[in-house]
């Protein structure tokens, strides 16, 4: 067991293609991070260069205080699991887990309690004299898993290890992982683009970007305060919604109405005249639902719901509007990054699944102004979060019940067209 | 699996069952004439009249023919054994090599190999008899392995590389990182793997050096290399008058054995789809 640093690891193909910008990472000895981002962002690359199939440009990797970045594979002794599990199809399951010791020269004694020792832990007991061919998917995952987890390695590295099992699976395999990874305590580092694996089974999480890390945090910090708009869309399902907004004085005009935030949510405004607000769809509402004592704290708007979604537990309601060209087409952009497609500006509102709003009518909608992020448009970072630089301590969480009624208070709310 | 209907099964039968006579009749004709004693050769009729062994006692030790027969098919065996051989484990670094690497002059040597498997072998066979007399090689072993290599190489190399694309490259990164070096993640985990490609590959080498007639009569001289098929046309019969077509019958239904042996043998493992299972499924 280690820690692992990366410090200002810079990854360029021959091609001069720059696929990792200068990342600098603290994983601690134990810790669990997950590296996240949409396809191409340099989380698989990063990966393997912790692991050395690929050579580092230049920066340093550390693995326990030790520089190993001309080490080869083997000699870096780190487990892998790899997307398509890559297990040895010509050998039995047992040879397959035994295969690091065998290549160790372990006495077959102990090769075959330690296999067993796995196998026990991974319930493959009875699978262990078949092939890999004849077993099912979640089997083949845990066979990789069970030849990562047989030799005492300092670390495991996963590679998207669940994007080939099918939904179900995946989830009970997650827990599998979180639960093996509590109990054996090693040091991981899990690559995936699936932002639930993300949230749910790691410490901290790293959001990398074309390359570029973004934001280094745990799941909460990084749902409550992303450090740009790329998080922010990035990070939460269905996403959080951007709004357009141009500053006027003392407040935003959106095309929802005039808006006047708290102080705190505003701290890095400067001089800027547009804006983009990021509000989570569940911190919309039914207006006729909210509590009178927090309702001034928010803004009641009117707008037409045009589809309504309804899970069971919850419901999601859409309401498009006409945003400027420009920021639509950046919003559109933003969604392509996202591996998505935006096929128009939408507000998407979580509602209770109790709430009976109509579909296909114009409804009245209530926004909790508390929890809104301000987005400066060319730069993409978060205007609220530089809140804690003027004011050391004051975090956007603490100032939320700090904030008086007044100047929470929106400004009349004007019939909204869509 | 598709289900045929009746009409259509039966076409398909009887289509194989056609092109299973084409192939075979010749093989067929040629038992038939092996087992046919002297003067039932022109008799124009399918069966011999009276099968005789004659034609086999021959060539087999003890018969008259044995002292060509034999030598040759030692030679032969040989040949085309160490021909083999050297051909699939170089093909097999090779391929590998180009199957994995990225260097320079990748291209050129898979298309010199091309080039060279597609030049005709009659236009060069001329310049080698005399090189080979020059320097010693002409009617050795040596001296017909190593223009069996120039033909089975760019085949092996042509058909392992594509073998060898085949397997991910995560089976060898996967080796490494469970801690192999390069030779061992590729004798443990790739060449196991390539199995049925390598048996292929070694099975094409063999047919080609085992057929080989061109180099085989122009590179030899005596039987201390001469290979069967070079032999089979040094055959006579008792008198001029009497054609030896019994005992080359006899002769080419036995060189024919050890092809259909090592392909019963190989059938097996030449079936693709061992790496079934590797990957998800």
């Amino acid at each position: 067991m280690a820690a692992i640093t990366l410090k200002h690891i810079n990854k360029e193909y021959g091609d001069g293609y720059a696929a990792v910008k200068d990342v600098s990472l603290d994983i601690g000895d134990g810790e669990f991070m997950i590296l996240v981002g949409p396809s191409g962002c340099g989380k698989s690359t990063v990966l393997r260069m912790i692991v050395g199939l690929e050579d580092i440009t230049s920066g340093d990797i550390e693995i326990g205080g030790q520089r190993v970045n001309e080490q080869a594979p083997r000699d870096r002794n780190l487990s892998m699991v790899f997307q398509n599990y890559a297990l040895y199809p010509h050998l039995t399951v047992f040879e397959n887990i035994a295969f690091p010791l065998r290549l160790a020269k372990t006495p077959d004694a102990q090769v075959d309690e330690r296999v067993r020792k796995a196998a026990d832990l991974l319930e493959l007991e009875e699978h262990l004299e078949r092939k890999p061919a004849n077993l099912s998917g979640g089997q083949r995952q845990r066979v990789a898993m069970g030849r990562a987890i047989v030799r005492e390695a300092q670390a495991f590295l996963f590679d998207e290890p669940l994007s080939n099992l099918d939904a179900k699976l995946r989830g009970q395999m997650r827990t599998e992982i979180s639960r093996l990874q509590k109990r054996l305590g090693i040091t991981t580092v899990y690559v995936t683009h699936d932002q639930v694996e993300a949230m749910t089974l790691g410490h901290r999480v790293a959001v990398l970007r074309k390359g570029v890390l973004q934001q280094v945090a745990t799941p909460r910090e990084l749902y409550d305060e992303p450090a740009n708009l790329f998080v922010a869309g990035f990070i939460g399902s269905p996403p959080m919604n951007f709004i357009p907004a141009t500053v006027t004085d003392g407040g935003f005009a959106t095309p929802f109405g005039d808006v006047r935030l708290p102080d705190d949510r505003t701290a890095g405004l400067g001089d800027k005249e547009v804006v983009l607000l990021g509000a989570r769809p569940e911190h919309f509402d039914d207006a006729s639902v909210v509590d009178e004592a927090v309702k001034d704290r928010g803004l009641t708007f009117d707008a037409h719901v045009d589809v309504i979604e309804w899970l069971g537990n919850e419901q999601f309601a859409y309401v498009p509007y006409e945003a400027p060209e420009d920021i639509a087409r950046q919003l559109a952009e933003l969604e392509r990054e996202l591996d998505s497609e935006a096929l128009r500006t939408q507000l998407v509102v979580a509602l209770d699944a109790t709430s009976r709003l109509p579909e296909g009518q114009t409804a009245s909608l209530w926004l909790d102004l508390r929890k809104v992020h301000v987005f400066d448009p060319a730069s993409g970072a978060n205007l609220t979060m530089e809140a804690p630089d003027a004011a050391p301590g004051a975090g956007p969480a603490a100032g939320d019940d700090a904030v008086p009624g007044a100047q929470a208070e929106s400004v009349p709310d004007p019939p909204t067209t869509t | 699996m598709r289900e045929f209907s009746t009409r259509q099964r039966v076409l398909w039968i009887v289509g194989g069952a056609l092109i299973i006579i084409y192939c075979l009749f010749p093989v067929a004709w040629l038992t038939s004439l092996s087992f046919k004693p002297p003067a039932d050769l022109t008799n124009r009729q399918f069966l011999p009249t009276e099968p005789s062994t004659e034609n086999y006692r021959q060539i087999l030790p003890g018969g008259s023919a044995a002292d060509l027969f034999m030598p040759a098919l030692r030679n032969s065996i040989g040949i085309s054994l160490i021909a083999t051989l050297i051909a699939v484990v170089l093909a097999m670094f090779a391929a590998y090599a180009i199957a994995r690497l990225d260097f320079p002059g990748k291209r050129l040597i898979l298309t010199s190999a091309l080039a060279v498997a597609i030049f005709p072998v009659v236009s060069i066979v001329t310049p080698l008899f005399n090189l080979w007399r020059n320097i010693g090689l002409y009617d050795t072993w040596p001296g017909l392995i190593i223009p069996y290599l120039s033909l089975t190489l760019p085949l092996s190399i042509w058909t392992m590389s594509a073998f060898f694309r085949e397997i991910p490259w995560e089976m060898e990164q996967a080796a490494q990182v469970d801690g192999a070096t390069s030779w061992q993640a590729f004798r443990r985990v790739i060449v196991p793997l390539a199995a049925p490609g390598v048996f292929t590959t070694a099975i094409i080498s063999f047919f080609i050096a085992w057929n080989d007639f061109v180099y085989g009569i122009s590179l030899t001289s005596t039987s201390a290399a001469r290979p069967v098929p070079a032999a089979l046309s040094f055959f006579t019969g008792e008198s001029q008058f009497i054609e030896p077509t019994g005992a080359i019958s006899a002769a080419a239904i036995i060189v024919t054995i050890p092809v259909v042996v090592l392909v019963l043998i190989f059938q097996r493992r030449i079936v693709a789809g061992l790496t079934n299972g590797a990957v998800k499924g």
